[in-house]
């Protein structure tokens, strides 16, 4: 990581890390982002993340970048999942089961297809 | 959630349902189908809305127009003007009267339904918090870097006085002032302390903040910390938090390695370093004096005060304590500037607050609206309504210490200043809203049940004002107690509030005198006629 000395140091970083995401973004990756707060892994987050990642290596897909963030404030509907492919617009899932999971990187990220039953309309 | 771009409510208290609210909401039903509006409006029946002189009564948000008194044949041409064509049936309109308090309030905000707006919050759940790359990508450490590099400490003060930031941490105390104190007070040596041993019962709007955006405490407490002159810091987390620690740990490595925490800071030459300090599970130690001494490694016991920390605080330095929340407004205050901040939020609390729902209600979680809110948007907007076959009766604002809102309040706006005349509190920004079905001489002991066992013990009013409330809200469960009771219970509350030490006892009878304010009727039942009107006390007949 390099040392921040300035304010031109920061916007310079804040550039290069803006640019790396829209490289990524522009490359069609998809982003698969799980809410891993406190009321999400109470929640079955953790279950559902794994589900993901077992499903990536054991079916060895390509281009899925999986990430966590904090809670969103929808504490009712964690497990929360977020999916965006390439310059799509964000997908919300909520009440993700570790089934529901699997169902996302097989149908919505690899077939291109919405699982409509599970989005919370933002 | 669904959009919708109308809301109608219809009032439902007795005199509405007795006088046909309930074929005005079919009415309207079937009227709005008609029209095919069904998905561009939603419509609701709410309890009291406050106001019986021309009942039932339908108000149609976001214009606010108060309609009364509704007959069902006057729905299709309601429905048709206001609704389908966009005009106000003037013609339809309730009485106007003098506008006050709860009415003024709504008209006063015509057009504006009451938005979420996220300042605090908004970062959380969109960045990774693990990664000080995105923090920055969303502008992080940028109002540190203005802060170092352009202004002097005074300026950051006056610009957080100017923003008319108050403490969220539930007492309102203006934050600027505070950070002058401090400033102020000539020492060596002098301590920033962030209060996240967020412990009050139903408050988790610190967790998220620590969970979801721990860079933003790190950036607020080093900007704190070259306004105030002091160049250490200490996070104090609750034990529970162990997630929140995980990533403030986290955090903090990366904040150092990149040179935004630690020695000559932006190249400036201005040092900060923090640390984290975990509490072990007591609620006294929220308090901020307490919460000093379990860092300085004692007993979390409160200290008397004066002096104030912001004299003789941490090691008897001079030291700045702050909430979570609070601090999580500073650098959106910096970055947008004052004035910005006071376009949100009401006149007296400018900005925004955030707001934990939880009880009898749809949907329960966190949202973080501006200031001046009422409670009935809250829950019908956001909290999804109450639970299908129930009504509100009360809500607690602010966890234990809180105060209990009766539905005539519902309409209050909630900020500091408004709810100070109500004579409640707002609190820590917790919201229990309990429907019908709940018994509040059962609610009362169990509040003072928790302040019964949390109490240190060090103060006398507190110490034992708190068992005997107790068991005095014990032997009214059992229907055992006498209505004299009730003045010694004020008696207490009282006491307490006057001379206890801390704000444990200070505010341990509030809950309670609220309930003899609001409901003396029913806890007059339990002793009078040995009934709890709701069932849930169980009551033995004495022979």
């Amino acid at each position: 990581m390099p040392t921040v000395k300035s304010l031109e140091d920061l916007k310079r970083i804040r550039e290069e890390a803006l640019q790396k995401r829209q490289v990524k973004a522009a490359s069609g990756e998809a982003n698969i982002v799980v809410a891993m707060g406190t009321c999400g892994i109470a929640a079955g987050a953790r279950e559902a993340m794994k589900a993901i990642l077992n499903l990536i290596e054991t079916e060895n897909i390509p281009g899925i970048i999986v990430t966590q963030t904090g809670c969103i404030g929808l504490c009712e509907r964690e497990p929360i999942v977020q999916v965006q492919v390439g310059e799509q617009p964000k997908v919300t899932y909520g009440k993700v089961t570790p089934e529901i999971a699997r169902r996302i990187v097989k149908e919505h990220v690899v077939e291109g297809k919405i699982i409509e039953d599970h989005v919370i309309p933002m | 959630m669904k959009t919708v771009r109308a809301m109608v409510l219809v009032s439902s208290d007795p005199q509405s349902l007795l006088n046909g609210a309930e074929q005005v909401y079919q009415q309207l039903q079937s009227e709005i189908a008609a029209f095919g509006l069904e998905d561009e409006v939603s419509l609701k029946m709410v309890g009291d809305i406050g106001r019986h002189d021309a009942v039932p009564m339908v108000i149609i948000y976001p214009e606010a127009v108060i309609y009364g008194p509704v007959k069902p044949e006057d729905v299709h041409h309601l429905v048709e003007e206001h609704l389908y064509k966009g005009r106000v049936a003037a013609e339809l309109q309730a009485p106007v009267r003098e506008l006050s308090g709860r009415i003024a309030w709504l008209s006063a905000r015509k057009g504006t339904l009451p938005a979420e707006k996220r300042v605090v919050l908004r970062r959380a759940g969109i960045i990774d918090p693990t990664s000080i790359e995105e923090y920055i990508i969303h502008d992080g450490y940028s109002a540190l870097g203005t802060v170092l590099g352009e202004m002097q400490p005074s300026q950051v003060i006056d610009v957080v006085k100017k923003s008319g930031l108050r403490g969220r941490g539930g007492a309102g105390f203006p934050t600027g002032t505070k950070w002058g104190f401090v400033a102020g007070t000539k020492s060596e040596k002098k301590y920033v302390v962030c209060n996240a041993d967020e412990s009050e019962p139903g408050t988790f709007k610190d967790r998220l903040i620590l969970e979801g955006d721990p860079h933003s405490i790190l950036e607020a407490m080093a900007i704190a910390g070259y306004s105030v002159g002091a160049d250490e810091g200490f996070i104090y987390v609750r034990g529970e938090y162990t997630l929140a620690q995980e990533r403030l740990h986290h955090a903090i490595t990366q904040a150092e390695e990149m040179g935004f925490l630690g020695e000559n800071i932006f190249g400036t030459g201005f040092n900060f370093k923090i640390h984290i300090h975990s509490g072990a599970g007591a609620y006294i130690c929220g308090e901020e004096t307490a919460l000093i001494e379990s860092i300085e490694g004692k007993p979390g016991l409160p200290r008397s005060r004066p002096p104030f920390p912001t004299t003789h605080g941490l090691w008897g330095k001079p030291t700045l304590v702050n909430n979570v929340e609070t601090l999580a407004n500073v650098p959106p205050i910096i970055q947008y500037g004052p004035e910005w901040y006071g376009t949100l939020g009401t006149p007296s609390s400018p900005g925004t607050k955030v707001y934990t729902i939880m009880g009898h209600v749809n949907k329960t979680g966190v949202i973080e609206v501006p200031m001046g809110i009422t409670l009935r948007e809250v829950i019908a907007i956001y909290a999804g309504g109450m639970k299908p076959g129930s009504s509100f009766k009360l809500a607690q604002t602010g966890g234990s210490s809180g105060s209990v809102i009766p539905a005539s309040l519902q309409d209050t706006p909630m900020d500091f200043d408004a709810y100070s005349r109500a004579g409640v509190s707002l609190g820590s920004g917790a919201l229990l809203i309990c429907d019908e079905d709940t018994c509040v001489v059962d609610l009362g002991r169990v509040l003072i049940n928790f302040f019964r066992n949390e109490s240190c013990g060090k103060c006398s009013p507190c110490r034992i004002g708190t068992q005997r409330s107790y068991e005095i809200m014990e032997s009214i469960a059992n229907g055992n107690a006498k209505l004299e009771d009730l003045q010694t219970l004020i008696n207490l509350a009282d006491s307490m509030n006057e001379v206890s030490n801390c704000g444990l006892g200070q505010t341990a009878g509030t809950p309670i005198r609220d309930i003899l304010k609001y409901f003396r009727a029913e806890v007059e039942a339990h002793i009078r006629l040995h009934v709890c009107p709701t069932g849930v006390c169980e009551i033995k007949i004495p022979v």
